[in-house]
């Protein structure tokens, strides 16, 4: 653990009776003394409070000081409409590399008169790169290492955030704002990666513990560990990166279509233009040969990343494969994402994953597996 | 009662065995959200996985800790696992076995020396 990096709150982890692991190149809390069970129940009742520090913070600023031009710039990246991006409005995007595979998946904001990027801490070295590479010519990206990164998550989150900035009730899903919470100039987001109503607030390193602590010492807020963010997103049907999606997964076989505008599509005003398009647009045109599904196993065992799936009780080759599985402490049940056939990815259909040597089956299940609870 | 290296405990019960894990076994697992038991009746040999425990983390198998016959299993943790993290020394058993060959038992731990183990 000597090796890896802290995140400004990593101090006030420990003092919490976190345990800490290693988790992207940095010293994680994977859960508090209230374990992964009572955490995610208590973020889908009340509000949990995660660091996810971690992740990358960069901000894209067009030489020419209009967004627009950063806009333009990004779009080469990324299948997304980014130019429509209204100002205080920030929308889910990926990158794409020349196969039209994911290099990674992020948020990417407009703030005026700059884009800010959030991306995995996993692929953000990648990322950065990727962006001075393709972007440089019109615009300087700076990366932020001197500001946390907290998520407040779940039904109360607007309750406890309203105490320090009343002006976070009038936002709605995927708003961003600059903000002051308790004398510190934050970022602060709607949105999150647990299915719930919830912000993301970007925050100066020497102010983050004392809004970190004045969070928690609201009755509503409990410190929630990646154990738990685990099992949220999953039963909030999100991917994780490196698991559900890669390189060598599409957005199209990903199911996330809907990401894509149409400005962004075949016939669109602004169509392709991006790497890997031809790929992406094709695939959007006619189809996929595999998609990601939802998959709900029928018995309590929870079937986890790598069982292999086939299409029979017995015999045959494997079709697809679980790209994450887990119990859904919400769903009361094992819960999994992961690759079929597309002749094999409707909702209802029933398949058979091996677990210790054994076929038990696991239906394709609609997601997300919790309805998503956000504010339109 | 008796421990194992595998976080096991064996504690004889009018002349059958009961095994259950231990709670720094539970504790470390995490919630305990699955148990798959073996069948009444099974021949165990000692060292052979005859359950699965996964929890919110990961999958763990638990041995047979002697050679015998399982006599009973508690299917009251496959209904609800949650059982192993409340009570793991009492009511969250794991299963009784007639025991055809007591001698693994000396080379068991007492409890000073599973707490040792443990550190």
């Amino acid at each position: 653990m000597d090796d890896l990096q802290h995140t400004p709150l990593f101090a006030l982890h420990e003092e919490l009776g976190a345990k800490m692991v290693p988790f992207a190149g940095y010293a994680m809390p994977v859960q508090y003394p209230l374990g992964v069970m009572k955490e995610h129940l208590h973020c889908r009742a009340s509000a949990g409070l995660f660091d996810v520090s971690h992740m990358g913070q960069v901000v894209i600023w067009p030489n020419s000081g209009d967004f627009a031009d950063a806009a333009q710039a990004f779009e080469k990246l990324v299948p997304v409409d980014v130019m429509g991006l209204k100002p205080n409005r920030q929308r889910y995007a990926m990158f794409t590399n020349e196969a039209g595979g994911i290099m990674d998946d992020l948020m990417i904001a407009n703030l005026g008169d700059h884009l800010f990027v959030v991306p995995n801490a996993g692929c953000k070295a990648e990322d950065i790169a990727h962006m001075q590479a393709h972007l440089s010519e019109t615009c300087r990206v700076e990366v932020i290492t001197d500001r946390a990164l907290l998520a407040l998550q779940g039904p109360k989150a607007e309750d406890a955030l309203a105490r320090l900035a009343p002006e976070v009730c009038e936002m709605k899903f995927m708003d961003i704002r600059e903000l002051n919470l308790n004398g510190a100039d934050c970022v602060v987001a709607r949105a999150g990666y647990t299915g719930e109503d919830g912000f993301e607030i970007s925050v100066q390193e020497d102010a983050a513990v004392e809004l970190t602590r004045l969070l928690l010492a609201m009755e509503e807020v409990e410190p929630i560990g990646l154990g738990a963010r685990d099992s949220l997103r999953l039963e909030g049907g999100l991917c994780l990166y490196g698991n559900d999606i890669d390189q060598g997964t599409t957005p199209v076989e990903a199911g996330l279509n809907w990401a894509i505008q149409k400005v962004r599509r075949k016939d669109g005003a602004r169509e392709g233009g991006f790497i890997g398009a031809d790929r992406v647009l094709e695939q959007l045109e006619h189809g996929t040969n595999r998609k990601r599904v939802g998959l709900l196993p029928e018995g309590r065992a929870p079937m986890r990343g790598g069982v292999e799936l086939f299409a029979a009780a017995e015999g045959g080759e494997a079709v697809g494969t679980v790209t994450s599985g887990a119990f859904g402490p919400t769903i009361e049940g094992p819960m999994a994402m992961g690759y079929v056939p597309s002749e094999l990815s409707a909702e209802g259909t029933l398949l058979y994953g091996e677990v210790r040597g054994k076929r038990m089956p696991v239906k394709v299940a609609k997601m997300p597996f919790t309805p998503a609870n956000f504010k339109r | 009662m008796k421990y194992t290296e595998e976080h096991e405990w064996i504690r004889e019960e009018d002349g059958v065995y009961v095994v259950g894990i231990t709670e720094h076994a539970s504790e470390q697992l995490g919630d305990v959200v699955f148990v798959e038991l073996p069948e009444e009746g099974t021949e165990v040999t000692k060292d052979e996985d005859i359950c699965v425990i996964e929890s919110v983390k990961a999958a763990s198998d638990i041995l047979a800790p002697l050679d015998g016959e399982i006599v009973e299993v508690n299917q009251a943790i496959v209904d609800d696992p949650g059982k192993v993290n409340e009570d793991p020394l009492g009511d969250a058993w794991f299963f009784k076995m007639k025991v055809s060959d007591l001698s693994p038992m000396d080379d068991y731990m007492d409890e000073a020396a599973y707490k040792k183990f443990i550190g």
